[in-house]
């Protein structure tokens, strides 16, 4: 390993309260899917395929936030992105067709109404995410 | 499941949580008194552990989905330890707030554990 080291590791100071919100969100929506599919799949299959996807990007975006270096970096820009990409996406096509997600019977997903369910944090996140990386690429471009 | 328990303690886990994030942007470092707030909630979540162990046997079982309720239980009981190691490892703000976000993610899971336990029909 010879990469260069940023200043303050990612994982410190207000870095650390975000990926414990990733880390959070990770747990929240891997068990949930992983428990929907496998007790009641044919309730809602695409809601539940939906919330498994969330989970797995915030999964690699917890890991590649705690990850130093540039690739790491760059996995993190892209899997926030696709997760900005998702919540506005699954969130919009909620509103438009109430009836794709309800929340009663359990068929709705993680992203449905920008994740109003989980206090709209899937929604402010990578926005938070995003922001936090453009910070840090200042540092790692000090450091180059 | 005992709904007054559950009242009690969110309402408990919330203000730890209210604390500790308040503490932790007005520049507190993790402290005795920082770190009493997880603490208090981690005993909650183990009296919790002992109501969902007994609850059965005294003629109050779950009408929700077991497994769903202990994987809740179970997760939440790990998640203060884990604010409270990582705040140790670590002496600045940041890890207050932290262990704020912490106590308030244990507060949504009291709450998700008493829907679960008493949800009918599903």
């Amino acid at each position: 390993m010879t990469e260069t080291k940023p200043a303050r590791p990612k994982t410190s100071g207000a870095g650390r309260t975000l990926i414990v919100f990733y880390f959070i969100m990770t747990i929240a929506a891997l068990a949930r899917s992983i428990f929907e599919i496998v007790s009641h799949f044919d309730v809602a299959p695409l809601a539940y395929v939906l919330s498994l996807f969330s989970g797995v990007v915030y999964l690699i975006a917890t890991i590649a936030l705690i990850t130093p270096g540039r690739p790491a970096f760059r996995i993190a820009q892209v899997a926030i992105t696709i997760e900005l990409i998702g919540v506005l996406v699954v969130g919009t096509l909620s509103v438009v067709d109430l009836a794709l997600f309800p929340f009663e019977g359990d068929r709705s997903t993680v992203w449905a109404y920008y994740g109003l369910e989980y206090l709209l944090i899937p929604l402010a996140l990578p926005i938070l995410g995003l922001l936090f990386l453009r910070s840090q690429r200042q540092v790692f471009a000090r450091e180059a | 499941m005992i709904s007054a328990f559950t009242t009690v303690a969110v309402v408990i886990a919330g203000a730890a949580a209210v604390v500790a994030v308040v503490l932790g942007l007005a520049g507190r470092k993790p402290s005795d008194l920082t770190l009493a707030g997880p603490a208090v909630v981690e005993l909650l979540l183990l009296a919790q552990l002992v109501i969902a162990i007994v609850a059965p046997f005294s003629g109050n079982p779950p009408t929700g989905n077991p497994v769903e309720f202990w994987a809740y239980l179970i997760s939440a009981l790990i998640i203060p330890p884990a604010a409270i190691f990582w705040a140790l490892t670590e002496r600045t703000r940041w890890s207050v707030v932290v262990v704020g976000v912490a106590c308030f993610a244990v507060a949504v899971m009291f709450v998700r554990m008493q829907i679960i336990w008493t949800v009918q029909g599903a």
